[in-house]
């Protein structure tokens, strides 16, 4: 039978995908994107732990990550389409303005 | 058995969508393959007995951000092939350590956490909406009312963020040409 166990290495390996895109690209939306990924693996873990405990808890702090993910998508996207209008770029180096 | 089956083709799937997205070099199929991956979560939420987040999941996500990925992408040059410009062995191998020791305490947590007690208790003789929305407006009325804040405020930034001549009226404007042209 499907336990806590296998959804918990599912949102383990889903976690690391995104933990590998955001380290790895350098081009600012494929950041937003692996945050996307980042999120959705906690919330696979919080429904799990929700069902396998018997706690709602788990549920309630999922829908609440994911208003944060939506008005994290709209802020980000706003400054994202601002910071490429001045410069022209979406890559993540074009914002090392300020060398020390 | 049927559990299985379904819990086995998400888990694939999924997995091989954000993979995908992680990997591609087309902006257009990373976007594409997160949506993807994004219905298939909720799958894992309808398996879970928890319909509605997996509701919400369809319609927030594939439905509200990919929608607002796919007019953002509209100012970048989604066409041409993103540009990545280095090769590091050390980098490598620091992803490789970081992602090992994560999935360890992820999986180690429930161990430690065994011994919690539960907070809001699933009702048996309600249904899923019904007893979330009990312990949603109840227990976490501050925090529901504080994200619907967030979410304004978000909402108005993005709009004040993106737009240009916020200071001259559209509407005004369009009433002084006509009474020109009259």
């Amino acid at each position: 039978m499907i336990g806590f166990t296998h959804y918990l290495i599912v949102a383990g390996i889903l976690f690391s995908i995104g933990l590998v895109g955001i380290l790895k690209r350098k081009n600012l939306l494929m950041l937003f994107f692996s945050t996307e990924i980042l999120l959705n693996a906690t919330n696979i873990g919080f429904v799990a732990a929700s069902k396998y405990y018997g706690d709602l808890t788990g549920q309630l702090a999922a829908f609440f990550i994911i208003a944060v993910a939506a008005s994290e998508v709209a802020v980000g996207l706003g400054l994202l389409v601002l910071w490429y209008k001045r410069t022209g770029s979406i890559n993540l180096d074009s914002l090392q303005i300020m060398r020390g | 058995m049927y559990e299985l089956v379904a819990f086995y083709l998400f888990a694939a799937l999924t997995i091989g969508m954000f993979c995908v997205t992680v990997f591609s070099k087309n902006a257009l199929y990373s976007m594409s393959a997160l949506a993807g991956g994004m219905i298939f979560i909720s799958g894992f939420f309808f398996l879970l007995d928890a319909e509605f987040l997996g509701v919400v999941q369809i319609i927030v996500y594939s439905g509200a951000i990919m929608a607002l990925y796919a007019f953002g992408m509209m100012f970048f040059d989604s066409t041409d092939e993103v540009k990545e410009d280095f090769v590091a062995k050390k980098t490598v191998y620091t992803l490789a350590i970081l992602s090992a020791v994560l999935i360890v305490i992820i999986l180690a947590a429930p161990l430690w956490g065994a011994h919690l007690e539960n907070a809001v208790l699933v009702t048996e003789n309600l249904g899923n909406v019904q007893s979330l929305g009990l312990a949603m407006f109840t227990n976490y009325l501050i925090a529901f009312e504080l994200s619907a804040v967030m979410l304004l405020v978000a909402m108005i930034s993005g709009i004040v963020l993106v737009s240009k001549q916020l200071d001259n009226s559209i509407t005004l404007a369009d009433e002084v040409d006509t009474q020109e042209s009259l």
